[in-house]
């Protein structure tokens, strides 16, 4: 069109819902709601503040309680002097070890229960780490309980305790069975040209969802009914009956919004068996709010590593030999690991690999899930070693990742279900500009300006746990979804609710999706990425029974009514077990048990990641050293995406994150105490709106219809992994320093 | 948070009759003005005031101009006066300080007279725990042999080295600025480089104000070579975070040659810090980048690093420098609020 003939017409507003009404109905219509970049269906109740979280459930005439931590690093409480926070008005009682609540303690979670940590709190007067919760204040207001709380004083005799992982007074348990071996690791380095051998660290995270631990405890009769943030509802309600001992029909556990999980409510904290019991106690319902600070450590959070990567290469670039070994801080009572070697291992081919796992013991907290648990530090390590080997070898480091790339796991020889990771670096990289790269330190930088450009692979295993789904359908066309799965704030609700519409050839307007209620039929954990691959194949079954009871046909323009008619009732209801085809054939019963059962990553005949390719720039002032990523784009391919929409969301929060996790997030342990010296979101960094100016995700298009019958892989975690490394590797490009210890801080980069 | 005593009085006479007295001079605490430190500090218990006199209902919150002399008032908020044209225009390290600090939210209710006054962030005079001398004297210093990359390399003591954590006092410290105060006694006019004070053996002293002291205001004039300064602080992230080294510098420049330098830090000292040494050598120098670095190297002359924060030391050193180029290059031709620091955003 000629410039002259140009006009410009004012595009006639709609508003998004209307908007949204009739791209659904367009959609109904071709019966292609899957995949469409649809708003979310929770968006508006949101927004308006409607949508309950935990803490906005009311109960009636609740009394408050304060958790009191403790403020030594280990030792033993000698003694408490709770005069003068008794005398505080409204105080109703103060619980701790002296005078113990009538609860026990579930199974630690990694040892297959539901518990954060695998001890009773109050059963002993012993102090296991700083901010460790050793009292709780009941009172009539949260300002009393808080008051009381403050005024409570707790005598100890104190140990030095051994609180970071290179503190001497740890355990180190060396773990033989974690390790991975193929081919002769030690003769391959020995032998081949080039190679690196190199130490990474990563430093403690914590969770900080906006969402703080708030939780409820009401009971009427012998019925009792909690309201708590939860990745885990079903879990949550099996292990506080143990720990109440009390019939499980007995519990509710409601959770219908959470607002940020990241893995930090997916096992049953420690206080909620606290509040049940208080308030079982004192006779009314008992509310808590878990202070910001209280819940640096009495969370679970993600330990510190340390790691050593033994790479090594013939002169063109083809990887000979990869040795991962890694040491992970844990408790002292429990062995939490995450064991990601398990995974970098797997990216490329190699003939020899070997890793190692040890667990350090430490006076700390049990650590837990963090998004990505496993991947996202190791494949900080991985995905620098490969950066330094690039260097060494004078190799662009895309083409030394594609050259490496294998279709068969290197590891236990069988197929990967699908992996598209070359299609990744291929279209990141041209979306990027990586053409324009030039290897040489230095080279790109502009004016003040340090500039580098660095890359890494991205990967989350697919996995997947079995699954159960009540959905009814009436002659109206209204479909309701129940599960007790969790809309963690990724956009569940959205899309379960485009998976059904679309199996009963329906509007998404008239599905009705029911979540986070430990009634409904046990779902899924919210962990491992497993949520809409495991819920989407449940859903899938129970539509299809219903469409052969109705005698509907999978996209077809049916006649609903006259369905119903023949059908001769005016509603229809199915329940469905799924369960991955890697699991045991009774599966389900776990769900039922509050066990979680997942399968997936590396399975017995194939191999299912999700992978993606992530570049970064970053810009660093030559007078500040401020480090800054001014762009950054991912790739992914995760098989059949349900909703372009809240996927690409999934992606851009994991690689904002990911900044995060290179650049900021590190919670400052003084050795001397054990205590968490930023327990605060002021000091305690996580990037800001300023810190990701341009950022963008990639959906590259993969079918896998071997992976699960949805074809689903999970996307919730992949994009935070390899950002970090990303990171790393460009701020080397930039200024010739190699950062092996995460967050990366200016002082890193300042010479003396 | 202790219960304690709330009043509002409606004048100034009025609040300072009422005002009740924490008990240690210097340390603030009585008057409530955004409360963005002091209420933070109250449900931490770091400090339990018996009452609180709200300076809400004092006015005190204009800037005005009369006679050469700018006038604020303690009460204006720190939005505010970051928008303010007088110092958009005339003197950009000013509203860059202030633009630079805290969140939006923060700047919306923080005044002035809290900013100057507000309370270092050393987690261990927070966490209401451990030894520290500033909250409770003769305790000893946690920070020191501590977590202490944040804290001070300018002005400390083996009693206390933490960080006066303000940005806008390193900027009005440039301007030979006067401090206009009241007690029920009268009135008095402090120098704003005099009003704090070093912790040497009282870290739990901060400033020469009495603990019934109401700072009603500030004064100064603004020469017209003001409108060549600049605040550049370095930080871990973009926005909203404090000073890990800031550096406030105004520039009277004659063709390339500085007339005049003045030099304020930030995130390194004690105290809101003035570099007359450096400033002195900048007089007469042709700016360059070596003259900057040099004016740095002598502002941290005498500057001590502990565990974690030697880095200030260098980093500090190239602030100064970036802060003078910056300042040096502002082309003051065109729009009247060309500062040279215009990355970033907050
Ligand atoms: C998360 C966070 C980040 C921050 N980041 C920055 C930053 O980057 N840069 C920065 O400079 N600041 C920062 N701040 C600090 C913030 O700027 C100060 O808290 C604020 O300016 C204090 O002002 P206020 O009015 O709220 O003071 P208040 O909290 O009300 O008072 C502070 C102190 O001053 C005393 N006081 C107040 N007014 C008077 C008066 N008129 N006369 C006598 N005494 C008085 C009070 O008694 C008290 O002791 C941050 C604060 C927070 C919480
Ligand atoms: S540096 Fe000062 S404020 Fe910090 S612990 Fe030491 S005495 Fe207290």
């Amino acid at each position: 069109m000629a410039d002259d003939t140009m006009t410009f017409e004012a595009t006639p507003t709609m508003d998004i819902e209307t908007q949204d009404k009739v791209e659904s109905a367009e959609r109904a219509a071709e019966n292609n709601n899957v995949g469409a970049a649809i708003s979310r269906v929770d968006g508006p109740l949101k927004v308006t503040g409607q949508a309950r979280y935990a803490a906005d459930f009311a109960v009636p005439n609740p009394l408050y309680a304060h958790l009191v931590i403790s403020t030594i690093g280990k030792g033993r409480i000698t003694g408490i002097d709770d005069q003068a926070a008794r005398q505080v008005k409204g105080v109703r009682e103060i619980y701790s070890h002296a005078n113990k609540l009538d609860e026990g303690s579930a199974k630690f979670f990694a040892a297959g229960g539901q518990a954060q940590q695998s001890w009773e709190p109050f059963a002993e007067p012993d102090v296991r780490f700083y901010g460790e919760t050793i009292g709780l204040v009941v009172a009539e207001t949260i300002l009393g309980a808080r008051e009381a709380a403050a005024e409570l004083v707790f005598q100890y005799e104190s140990e030095d305790p051994a609180a970071v992982i290179d503190a001497s007074g740890v355990e180190r348990q060396e773990m033989p069975d974690k390790a991975v071996t193929k081919g002769d690791f030690d003769s391959a380095f020995e032998a081949a040209p080039v190679k690196i051998d190199s130490d990474y660290e990563t430093a403690p995270n914590v969770h900080n969802a906006m969402e703080l631990f708030a939780t409820t405890a009401h009971w009427v009769g012998d019925k009792l009914t909690v309201y708590v943030p939860s990745q885990w509802v079903k879990g949550f309600q099996i292990g506080l009956a143990e720990e109440l001992g009390i019939d499980e029909a007995n519990i509710e556990v409601v959770c219908p919004f959470v607002g940020g999980g990241f893995g930090g409510k997916g096992s049953l904290f420690t206080w909620v068996s606290l509040i049940a019991a208080a308030s079982r106690d004192l006779g009314r319902p008992v509310k808590l709010y878990v202070t910001r600070e209280q819940g640096f450590t009495t969370a679970s959070f993600r330990a510190e590593t340390r790691q050593s990567v033994r790479l090594a290469a013939a002169e063109d670039g083809t990887f000979q030999a990869l040795e991962h070994t890694g040491d992970e801080l844990t408790s002292r009572a429990d062995n939490y690991f995450v064991n990601g070697q398990d995974a970098t291992v797997r990216m490329y081919q190699a003939d020899a690999i070997r890793t190692g796992l040890t667990t350090v013991h430490a006076d700390r907290q049990t650590p837990g899930f963090m998004r990505a648990p496993a991947e996202t530090p190791y494949f900080f390590g991985l995905e620098s070693a490969v950066d330094e080997i690039a260097r060494e070898l004078s190799m662009d480091p895309v083409e030394l990742r594609i050259k490496n790339d294998t279709m068969i796991d290197p590891v236990d020889g069988v197929p990967y279900t699908s992996r598209s990771l070359k299609e990744c670096f291929r279209q990141g990289g041209e979306s990027f500009g990586w053409s324009n790269y030039t290897p040489e330190i230095g080279s790109m930088n502009e004016g003040e300006w340090m500039i580098g450009w660095g890359v890494a692979t991205a990967t989350y295993p697919t996995q997947m746990s079995p699954c159960t789904v009540r959905i009814h359908l009436d002659v109206s066309g209204e479909a309701r979804l129940q599960v007790a799965s969790h809309d963690v704030g990724t956009g569940a609700y959205t899309v379960l609710t485009q998976a059904v519409a679309d199996e009963l050839g329906i509007p998404v307007e008239k599905v009705r999706v029911e979540l986070g209620d430990s009634r409904l039929p046990p779902g899924t954990i919210a962990g491992g990425s497993i949520s809409t691959a495991s819920n989407v194949s449940a859903i899938m079954i129970a539509c299809e029974r219903i469409r052969q009871r109705l005698g509907l046909e999978r996209g077809a323009d049916n006649d609903l009514a006259a369905a119903f008619e023949n059908f001769g009732q005016a509603g229809i209801e199915e329940y469905a077990e799924w369960n991955p085809s890697a699991a045991k054939k009774n599966a389900t019963k776990t769900l039922y048990n509050g066990q979680v059962m997942i399968v997936g990553g590396p399975e017995e005949d194939y191999t299912a990641f999700a992978f993606g390719a992530i570049f970064s720039e970053v810009r660093i002032n030559r007078f500040t050293h401020e480090i800054r990523v001014p762009r950054m784009t991912g790739a992914f391919a995760a098989g059949r995406i349900m909703n372009a929409k809240t996927a690409k969301s999934q992606y851009l929060g994991g690689m904002v994150w990911g900044i995060g996790h290179a650049l900021h997030e590190t919670a400052e342990v003084d050795p001397r105490t054990g205590a968490y010296m930023n327990d605060n979101i002021s000091e305690y960094l996580v990037p800001v709106n300023a810190d990701v100016p341009n950022m963008d995700a990639i959906i590259v298009p993969e079918v896998d219809d071997k992976v699960n019958p949805a074809g689903v892989k999970g996307i919730g975690e992949i994009g935070i992994v390899g950002v970090a490394a990303s990171i790393a590797n460009a701020v080397h490009h930039a200024t010739g320093t190699r950062l092996r210890r995460i967050p990366i801080r200016l002082e890193d980069l300042v010479q003396a | 948070m202790k219960p304690f005593r709330y009043q509002a009085p409606g004048s100034v006479n009025a609040a300072v009759e009422a005002v009740e007295p924490m008990g240690i001079a210097g340390q603030g605490g009585a008057f409530l003005a955004g409360g963005t430190t002091l209420i933070d500090l109250m449900k931490l218990h770091v400090l339990t005031p018996p009452s609180l006199t709200d300076v809400k209902n004092l006015g005190l919150d204009t800037i005005e101009e009369s006679d050469g002399e700018v006038r604020i008032g303690a009460r204006v908020t720190m939005a505010q006066a970051s928008e303010h044209p007088i110092f958009v225009e005339r003197a950009p390290a000013l509203s860059d300080a202030l633009w630079k600090a805290a969140s939006p939210q923060l700047r919306n209710v923080a005044t002035l007279g809290g900013n100057v006054l507000q309370r270092t962030r050393c987690p261990y005079f927070r966490d209401n725990v451990s030894p520290c001398n500033k909250r409770d004297p003769g305790s000893g210093c946690a920070a020191i042999g501590g977590i202490n990359r944040l804290l001070a390399v300018l002005g400390t003591s083996e009693n206390c080295i933490a960080t006066y954590a303000g940005d806008f006092a390193n900027a009005l410290i440039l301007f030979d600025a006067t401090v206009e105060t009241r007690t029920d006694e009268g009135s008095r006019e402090i120098a704003f480089e005099d009003l704090h004070v070093l912790p040497e053996d009282h870290p739990e002293r901060e400033t020469i104000l009495g603990d019934d002291e109401l700072i009603t205001g500030y004064r100064f004039q603004l020469p017209d070579w003001a409108r060549r300064s600049v605040y550049v602080k370095a930080r871990d992230r973009e926005s909203y975070a404090f000073a890990l080294a800031s550096a406030a510098v105004a520039l009277d420049l004659d063709g390339d040659t500085i007339r005049e330098a003045r030099l304020g830090l930030g995130g390194v000292a004690t105290v809101p810090w003035r570099a007359r040494e450096a400033e002195e050598f900048l007089q007469g120098k042709t700016v360059s980048e070596d003259t900057a670095l040099e004016a740095g190297r002598i502002a941290f002359e005498g500057a001590q690093g502990y565990e974690h924060n030697t880095f200030k030391i260098p980093l500090g050193r190239q602030v100064v420098a970036k802060a003078i180029l910056d300042a040096a290059r502002m082309d003051l031709s065109g729009a009247p609020n060309s500062s040279g620091t215009s990355e970033g955003a907050n």
